[in-house]
Parts: C-alpha cells; structure tokens; sequence
C-alpha cells in the first residue's frame, strides 16, 4: 500500500514540471504576446499578421536550411555572411539596364533564373566545402564555419569594394524587386510572394524530412553516428547534401533579401545565423541532432518574429528587444537540455 | 585433434558437412600484441555455437576481422565456400552475416521501425514506402514473437527489447549468420527465457547463431558446439553435449582452475564500522527505507534481480544520488554525505559498475588513472605534483594487483578490460578506504583476473577494512560475501549468512517486493 502511496504522490509532483519543461517556453511566449496586447490591442489585427509573415518568409527559409544541419548535430555559423554574398551578387547582376551606377554597364538584361541559381550554387558550394571538412576531416562544425563566416565575409567585402567602392548596390531591375515586394491580390485581400516562397520550400522541406531516404538518415547521423555508420549510412554523402540544401536555402533567402531591401551591402546579414540557431531551438530542434520537426521550425521564427514585431508596436526600446530575445534563447536552450540530464 | 575429427565426420553425416561460415588461419597483429594467431572458428548453418575465452583471448578481434572493422593481416574467411573479405559492417550484413552488439547501437530518438531499416529503407519513387516497411517490421517481429509497438521511440525500451529489435533487424537482412555479443549480461530470468526462445526459432530456421558469453550455464543450455580461445589462439571446438563447465573453464584458462574462489580468510569483527538507517533516495523509483550494518573486516555482498536498484544504494552511500531522508553513520559519527568528495574523506571508495563510462579515463595514462583519486597526496605545499611519489605508488599498484601493462605511461584505454579493472581497485587502494564500496566488480572480466579480484577482496577485509559489493553473480556472491543483502525493488528483502543460505532461499527473497 505504501508504495502505491509513494509513486502516487511522486506522480502529482513529478506533473507540474513535466509540463512546464514540455511548454514553459510556449507559456512564457504566450505571457509575452497577452502583455503586448494588454498594452496596445490593435497589434491584434489580420493586416499585422500577414505583415509578421511576410517579415517572417525569408528567416523561415534560412532556418529551415539551417536546421537540417543542426538535426546532423552540426551547426553552421556562416549563414549570415552567406546571405549577404548572395544578396551582393545577385543585385550587383540584377541592376536595372537604365540605372546611371550601373556596375556592370555592358552586361544584358539577365532573366532572374540565372543570377539566382548562381549564387544557390555559389552558397552550396561553400557549404558542401564545409560539410567536407566537418566529415571527412571530423572538424568541428562550429569553428570550420565560424571559420568559412569571416572567409565569405572577406571575399563579399572585397567584391563590394572592388565593383562598387564600397557603396550599396541598388538600382535594381524592377521585376526583380517585384519578384520579392510583389503578391497576388484578390479584390483586397493581398498575399505577398514572399509567403508563396516560403510556403513552398516548408513543403518541399517537410517532404526531404519526412518522407525521403534522405531525411530518414539525416535523423540517424544526427541521433547515433555510430548507428547509421554501421548500418551502412553514408555518413560522408548524406551530410554533404544536407549541407548542400542548406546552402540553396541560404542563396535563395539571400536573393530574395537583396530584392526585399532594395539595396544590398556586406552588412546585409549579420547576425542572421543566430536568430535563425534560435528560432530552430526554440522550435525545438535539440542542437544535440537527431530530433526536430518543420512544423517546429516554423513555430520556433514566428515566435521570434512576433515578439520582435509585438515590442517594437508597443515602443520597447530596442535595446531591451535584444535582451528579451537573449533570454528566449537561453530558456530554448535551458528546457531543451533540461530533458536529457538525469536525476540521480 | 582426433576427437574433433571424429566429431567432424559425425556432423558430415549429419548436415553434408557444410560449414556456413569457415574462418581459417586468422591473424592479426597490433603494435606489441598478437591478437589472434591462427584463430579459427567454423560455424554449421542451423546451429548455436558459443565462442568462448577469457577477455583478450581474441573473440572480439575475430569478430572485427569478420565484419570488415580490421583487416586480418592473413588468415581466409569462407562464406557458404566461396572466400570473402567485407569491407565494413553493412558488406557484412547484406551477405547475411549480422551482430548484435553487446553496446546497442541504435538511433534512440527514432522507432523501432525506423532502426531495423535504416541504411536499407524500402523506396517507391523519392519516397521511403512507410506502408511495407511497417508491414514487414509487423511480420517479423509477430514471428518471432517479439511484441513490440513498431512505432515506438527505441529510447523508451528496455534494453531486452532493445536487443530483441537488433535481432528483428539481423532477421529482416534474411541472416544467415547472427552473431550475439554477450546478449545476457543485462537481461532478467525471464527476458534470457525469452531470448532463448528466438534463439531456438532462428535455429529451426537455418540461421546460424554465433553466441558470445561468458556465462558458462547458458552456453551449456543454449549451444551445439562451442569453441575455446586462448591468447589469441584456437585451442578447442567441441559438441556442448560433451563439454561440462569445468573442462570448458580449464580449457580458457589453460589450466586446471579447480578452484574458482580463493579461501576465506577474513573474520569479520563485531564492530560496526558503518550503520545505514532507513536510507531513502530523492528521485523515485529508487531505494526504499534500507537500514544495515557493516562490520569491520566484513565482506556484505548485495544481491537482486536487475533493477532491484542495487547501484542506487551503493551510489546513494557514496554521495553521487540525493537522499531524501535517513542516516548514514560511519564509525559512530553521523556523515552527511552529500557528495563523493565528502565520502572520500569519509573513508569511503566506489568502484562504479559501468567502468568505460565512469571509471576510467580512457585516453590518459596508466598513472593517471591510479593516482586521480588520491591526487592531493601527491601535491606538496605549493600545489605542485611530486611526480616520483605518483610514479612509486602506481608502480606499487602494478605490483600489487599484478597489473599488466607495458608501463605506466600506456593509455588505459589500450589495457584489457580485467587490467583496467585492477588500475581502478588499485585507485581505491591508494585512498587507503575503510570501507570500499564495489558495483560488479568482476562483470566483464576473465575468469583469472576475477580470481585475482576476489583474493585482494578477501585480503583487504583480513587487514580490517570492509567491503560492500554489488554483484549478479550467484556464486560470487555465496562464495566471496559474509553476508548477503538481498535488494527487492528497492527495499531490503533480507540479509542472510552466505554460509547457511542456498541460491533457492536468495532467489525467493529478490522476488520478495515484485
């Protein structure tokens, strides 16, 4: 009878933190939002979200990108300066043909296709060098593309200075910038491209994750490394391609960035690497590899995205934007290694 | 010789004499050890065959050879007749040779399903065919008669359904050749039981099973044939049925062990030198409300099924689990004991069962890893580590428990598990404890060295200190112990005299709070 007692009792204590460790983190967001609203209900609109979403279309891109990685129990710190390359490139070769700057004046007018599956390939290829590194070499991912973050930035600035003198690089050819400012309009209901963008990579991603061979091993490198090796994963090729994805992500999101901002400089994604680490945390991709969902992902940058958007609607000085985001991170990542320690 | 031709020609009779797998000639060589020399092991297609040998005999490194882990440096490998050579694992397995590893290695966040397919997941298009992957994993384990939800984190199994899905998995492969790494060594009566079964199964089948243990009942029980290893050397290949435990331990060890425990020669005194009392751990399910005593120059073994939280306790005492209530009184003064700092100071020693992943430092030295729990004694004022007093009492270590070993500088890591084993009592030794605290001491480790073990067990207790050690082993136990301490899902069933009990009265108390 005693021991009925006891486990019932260990039950009842055991529940709470079960439940906040499983949605403390969903709680405190919640909390967040209910205070924003509190102190300015108009953030509760349609028009917001949709705007939120949109802000929220290329970060989602970029984590989803970055997440695969971090599901091989990697991490890649050069996605920011990555974006940036691609934002610099493709807007250096989509200028408008009338633009008086134009850096390069004999170049023809470029379908769209062309400059960005360039800079896909251009992000990719530095991604595959990494995952080659990190492989085959078993580097650390995080200092082989802490590494790779400073040689892209080199190389990007150096670009910018060398075609441009170091100014921004606008004048964009208007379909391009259409191609990210657009959207479909029903009477006056308004969908920006943007989301159409991102809603199709969260499919074709979803699919790779879920369905595919591809993302069926991608879980077992990152869970068991040792696993997959003797069960015949090519540990060496799956890696390389996740990378690659990553990579194609990266470029694309830079493009469509460059596009969005109208005007591109080195300093164009800075730091992006790390809201798009913590939107993966807090979506609950465990940077231990091996366990994460789109979905997740998805969840992890609206949260952000909202928060972000919430406090800059109710006037929280920015600065403190960066503390709370700080502290977000730090309870993700709290919680995520709270359920694996073992109570002795 | 002759009476493995014999047996031979008998067997040609009885299955045409086809050898499923023949490994021949095997040898392998690491800078300064032979690990094999001439090994061979010739398996028949439809039978149990155990492989047997003390640790270092070179099982392990035949395995390897086998599955392509290391190139033999000569040696044939037939399979079905026809001469191969894997290159790795997953060669091995889609020629139908598999192993299930005494270390599971299996992806824990994903299912079952998941696991016995991976690196072979069935495709229709792009896509991974989920439907016939979940239908092939129902038939499988429904014919073995395994029940197991498909779907089902791997994480949140047993470890003897964790074993059952490698085996679901060598079986999917179509095997024809599973080898079972020490499969028993943490299973319970019931799940061994269980695992015979499918042995059995598999057998009736066609599938030649490989079974590694060192469990000399169950080889008898489960195996056809066995074969003896030695040094790295073949030494015999026997039917079972002529084997009995004793010739098969003389043969591994290579010489008459007709003692298999050493006298004993302590008297336990009637001073308590430790008192537990109504000791009870935080995080439940854990141990319940256990009080004894400990005598000085005692030696209390603890006994129980798997489970019955025996580790808990001694980790409890030791400071590494939190306490919830109840007292530990050492040498009349009550310890709180909160930490293993605290119970070194104490007296106290804890040689921790899982001794890869918490006893030794793998990549460090032999001297490392003798003097780390005695570090302080080693500084002078300063801080500084006098090395030649670090050097001497590691070598005292060496000598003491006859360790073997090149020298002291050599990486733990590269020391047999029973060497391995004796650095860390020689570790505990040096802290000079009154009480040692022992988690298995001698699971995984040769008949010799466990010899060995016991009589520095038994000497220790004769000098005066005492000694608390956990163990499986119903013979270690009635043999090596005083008195035995018989755990039941967390509480004390009993504590009985090893001399005037019998295995059938522990039995019956480990089973007491189930």
């Amino acid at each position: 009878m005693t021991t009925d007692l006891n486990s019932t009792q260990a039950r009842t204590r055991k529940w709470l933190p079960a439940f906040l460790l499983k949605n403390g983190l969903y709680l405190f967001l919640v909390a967040l939002l209910a205070i924003i609203i509190a102190i300015n209900p108009s953030f509760f609109r349609m028009q917001n979200f949709v705007f939120i979403i949109t802000q929220a279309s290329t970060r989602i891109i970029l984590a989803l990108g970055v997440a695969g990685i971090i599901v091989l129990g990697c991490v890649d710190l050069s996605l920011g300066r990555n974006v940036g390359m691609s934002a610099i490139v493709s807007c250096s070769l989509l200028q408008a043909v009338s633009y008086s700057h134009r850096i390069y004046q004999y170049l023809p007018r470029l379908p769209l296709v062309l400059p960005i599956l360039l800079v896909m390939v251009l992000c990719s290829l530095f991604l595959i060098a990494i995952a080659l590194i990190v492989t085959k070499l078993k580097v650390e991912a995080f200092i082989t593309s802490l590494g790779f973050a400073l040689i892209i930035y080199g190389l990007e600035s150096l670009y910018v200075d060398r075609v441009n003198d170091s100014s921004p690089i606008g004048g964009l050819d208007p379909v391009f910038s259409r191609f990210a400012q657009g959207a479909i309009e029903f009477q006056n209901f308004r969908i920006p491209y943007l989301i159409l963008y991102a809603a199709i990579v969260v499919g074709i991603i979803w699919f790779i994750w879920n369905k595919t061979k591809l993302g069926k091993n991608m879980f077992a490198i990152g869970g068991n490394i040792e696993a997959a090796t003797v069960s015949g994963v090519n540990i060496v090729l799956n890696s390389v391609v996740v990378f690659a994805i990553a990579g194609m992500l990266y470029g694309f999101g830079g493009a469509l960035e460059g596009a969005r901002t109208g005007s591109a400089t080195n300093l164009l994604g800075e730091g992006y690497e790390l809201d798009a680490i913590a939107a993966c945390v807090v979506g609950g991709v465990s940077l231990r590899g091996g366990v994460g969902s789109v979905a997740g992902v998805v969840t992890g940058v609206l949260m952000f995205q909202i928060i972000n958007y919430g406090l800059v609607y109710i006037g929280v000085n920015p600065y403190v934007q960066y503390s709370v985001k700080g502290l977000i991170i730090v309870l993700a990542i709290t919680i995520d290694s709270q359920k694996y320690i073992k109570r002795k | 010789m002759g009476a493995v031709s014999i047996l031979v020609a008998k067997a040609m009779k009885q299955d045409s004499g086809t050898y499923v797998l023949q490994m021949r000639g095997m040898c392998k060589e690491f800078p300064g050890v032979k690990a094999l020399d001439e090994a061979r092991l010739m398996i028949r297609p439809g039978t149990v065959h155990a492989l047997v040998g003390e640790n270092g005999a070179g099982k392990s490194t035949l395995m390897k050879c086998l599955f392509g882990i290391y190139r033999a440096d000569s040696g044939e490998i037939l399979l079905d007749g026809k001469a191969v050579s894997f290159e790795n694992p997953r060669q091995a397995l889609d020629s139908g040779v598999s192993m299930v590893h005494q270390e599971l290695n299996q992806v824990l966040e994903r299912s079952v399903t998941d696991n016995i397919w991976l690196g072979r997941f069935p495709m229709k298009g792009l896509m991974v065919d989920e439907r016939k992957m979940l239908e092939d994993t129902q038939s499988i384990l429904s014919d073995l008669s395994i029940r197991l939800n498909p779907k089902k984190k791997i994480g949140a199994l047993s470890v003897a359904e964790r074993q059952m899905v490698e085996i679901a998995r060598a079986v999917s492969c179509n095997a024809k050749i599973i080898v079972l790494d020490e499969p028993s060594s943490s299973l319970t009566q019931t799940e061994v039981e269980h695992l015979f079964r499918i042995i059995k199964k598999l057998k009736n089948d066609g599938v030649a099973v490989v079974y590694i243990s060192h469990k000399m009942e169950e080889i008898l029980l489960i195996s056809d044939e066995v074969t003896v290893m030695r040094d790295g050397k073949w030494i015999a290949s026997e039917r079972a049925a002529n084997l009995t435990k004793d010739t098969i331990i003389s043969l591994m060890v290579g010489r008459d062990l007709t003692h298999l425990f050493p006298p004993k020669v302590n008297v336990p005194s009637d001073d308590i030198v430790m008192s537990v009392r109504n000791l009870t751990a935080t995080y439940q399910p854990s141990i319940l409300d256990v009080s004894f005593d400990l005598h000085r120059g005692e030696i209390l073994g603890i006994g129980g099924l798997i489970g019955s939280r025996r580790t808990e306790l001694v980790e409890t005492i030791f400071g590494i689990r939190k306490m919830k209530s109840g007292e530990i009184i050492v040498r009349g003064k009550s310890a709180r004991i909160s930490n293993p700092k605290l119970s070194i100071a104490k007296g106290l020693g804890l040689l921790t069962e899982e001794r890869r992943a918490t006893g030794i430092f793998a990549l460090l030295n032999v001297q490392f890893n003798a003097i780390i729990a005695n570090i302080s004694a080693y500084c002078d004022r300063l801080g500084i580590l006098r090395n030649k007093l670090a050097a001497r009492d590691t070598q005292w270590v060496i000598q003491r428990l006859s360790v073997k070993t090149p020298s002291q500088k050599v990486q733990m890591g590269n020391l047999s598990g029973g060497n391995q084993q004796k650095v860390i009592l020689g570790r505990w030794l040096l802290t000079k404890p009154q009480i040692l605290l022992m988690d298995e001491p001698t699971r995984g480790i040769d008949v010799g060295a466990k010899y060995e073990i016991y009589q520095l067990m038994i000497d220790l207790a004769k000098m005066g200190s005492s000694i608390v050690f956990v163990s499986s082993e119903m013979p270690e136990l009635m043999s090596v112990a005083d008195r035995i301490l018989v755990m039941s899902n967390g509480r004390v069933a009993g504590i009985v005299k090893a001399s005037e009990t019998k295995q059938e009265e522990i039995l019956e108390l480990a089973a007491k709070y189930l």
